[in-house]
């Protein structure tokens, strides 16, 4: 009987052409690339390329920045969803476009920015260097600042819009019985918004990950502090194209093994 | 609003995407067929040159473009090291004009009937910012571990010779930062970011006002080539040759002297 109705629905439930074939297409699209990566590597050379000590510096470096960068961001952008999505005060249309000036900036121009701020003749950065004698330019600190502002906004969105499109009622019930708007935030909004929180920390964390135009203008490039991933690999591409898709595959593959694990984890958790 | 759409919606991204793969397979065989559009009298020419060549070949493709109505000249400066791996891979350039001799023998190696020339050669000075904070006045002041100095990478050709030119001096230094290009290089010089950085004379000219160059008797062991070649599978053909000429001409050569390159 149940063996039965499984059929039913499985023939009943065929998906449509129309979304099958520009799904397909899609996917192609996506795929096609990393293929062309996997055909192209150098694969009798692999071994050696992968122990020279540059790629294990410049994956090290590339995971710890950007999962600083996440937490920074999670801080920092968690309350700024919430803020967005809870409160109501002027100009709070602007400053949700405004939280999404990184994602449509170029990531270079992001990075001129941030210099012009926060370099040693920046607006804050000459005030930073005179008052604590700390500079962010050519430092992993730098690294991680250009990171957090390209990867922030997605995190920001992702928690705002799970946010509002969580039930209030909860939230109001909580407020009557006479908790805090703290406690409520902490007993009630996050653990009911969690999903969204993680999603968006994937998010930002895989963009982190990834962060390439903001970090070399920022940052500099330097083997050891500033060079991630990225860097490493449009360095070798000048001379050595081959060690490019070592290096690709390296950050892809380790990026894979870290979102599929939490995904595992989290994301399909009933 | 209706739950249906119309049917075009759907079949619009499908007929995007295969328009698009059919467009990246009729790359190729347009290239390979351009030879045959040449003789039919190509009007465009298209230039990779090394970005310290920026100021200098724009002037030079204004001139070419007066001498010769009804073509343009298209350019694509970047680093060498990147120009040399695009044209490599099949990238429709007909001139290529590269900062090294090194960067040039990627080309050459890939379509051995090229045939560079060099036409110009040019030389490293230390730029600081015009008010020069840390008082730098001469290359061993930049292994002062106090003083912020950016260097090119050493993959790229101002870095190759900046390492020429330190080794000649017997000075290490440690750099914040090792840039793609000279004009990245040049950039954190300009913005006060680094107290000094190894770029070309003629960088420093094209941002006079903004940096301060000092010339330094170690450059002279470090002298770079620069190589131009009109590459055999040109699609502008003739053109190519013709661009190749005017830059080795008397009005090149005095086009190139005053961006501060000097004659090979």
């Amino acid at each position: 009987m149940g063996a039965v109705t499984e059929q039913n629905r499985t023939a009943s439930a065929r998906p449509p052409w129309m979304l099958v074939v520009p799904a397909l297409a899609g996917l192609a699209f996506l795929v096609l690339p990393l293929a062309g990566l996997l055909v192209r590597a150098p694969w009798s050379t692999l071994p050696e390329r992968l122990a020279e000590p540059y790629v294990l510096e410049a994956l090290r470096l590339s995971l710890v920045t950007a999962t600083v960068a996440t937490a920074m961001s999670l801080l920092l952008g968690v309350p700024l969803a919430w803020l967005l999505a809870r409160v109501e005060f002027p100009g709070r249309r602007l400053v949700r476009a405004l939280v999404t000036v990184p994602l449509v900036l170029p990531p270079v121009v992001g990075g001129v920015a941030l210099l012009l701020v926060l370099g040693r003749r920046g607006l804050v950065g000459q005030w930073l260097e005179s008052a604590f004698g700390i500079t962010l330019p050519f430092t992993t600190a730098g690294v991680i600042v250009a990171e957090a502002f390209v990867a922030m906004p997605f995190l920001v969105i992702s928690v705002e819009g799970a946010l509002r499109a969580a039930d209030r009622r909860y939230e109001e019930a909580a407020a009557t019985l006479g908790a805090s708007r703290w406690t409520v935030f902490r007993r009630v909004t996050l653990p009911m918004v969690m999903p969204g929180v993680v999603a968006g920390a994937v998010l930002c964390w895989a963009r982190a990950l990834g962060e390439f135009g903001a970090t070399i203008t920022f940052a500099g490039n330097f083997p050891g502090t500033t060079r991630t991933m990225p860097l490493a690999v449009y360095l070798a591409l000048e001379t050595e194209p081959e060690a490019a898709i070592v290096l690709s595959l390296v950050l892809l593959t380790v990026s894979m093994i870290i979102l599929a694990g939490l995904r595992d984890r989290w994301v399909s958790a009933p | 609003m209706s739950r249906r759409f119309p049917r075009w919606t759907v079949a619009l991204p499908v007929a995007l995407a295969l328009g698009l793969s059919g467009c990246g397979s009729a790359v190729p065989a347009g290239s390979a067929a351009t030879p045959a559009g040449a003789a039919k009298g190509a009007k465009e020419v298209t230039v990779f040159a090394a970005a310290s060549l920026t100021g200098a070949f724009t002037a030079l493709g204004k001139h070419f473009e007066a001498a010769h109505p009804g073509t343009s000249v298209k350019f694509n400066f970047g680093s060498s090291a990147t120009l040399a791996q695009q044209i490599a891979q099949g990238a429709p350039a007909d001139v290529f004009a590269a900062a090294s001799p090194a960067t040039m023998k990627t080309v050459t190696d890939a379509s051995p009937a090229t045939s560079p020339k060099t036409f110009v050669r040019n030389k490293l000075q230390i730029a600081v910012p015009s008010d020069n904070p840390a008082k730098v006045d001469e290359l061993k002041d930049l292994a002062d571990p106090k003083v912020k100095v950016a260097l090119c990478a050493e993959q790229v050709p101002c870095g190759a010779a900046a390492v020429k030119a330190l080794d000649a001096a017997g000075l290490e230094v440690k750099p914040v930062t090792l840039e793609q290009d000279v004009k990245a290089t040049l950039t954190k010089v300009e913005l006060g970011e680094v107290d000094a950085a190894l770029v070309y004379r003629t960088d420093v000219i094209a941002a006079a006002g903004k940096v301060q160059g000092i010339a330094f008797p170690e450059a002279d062991k470090a002298i770079n080539d620069y190589p131009i070649a009109a590459l055999p599978k040109a699609p502008a053909g003739e053109l190519a040759e013709q661009f190749v000429g005017l830059v080795l001409s008397p009005q090149g050569k005095d086009v190139l002297t005053k961006a501060g390159f000097e004659a090979p």
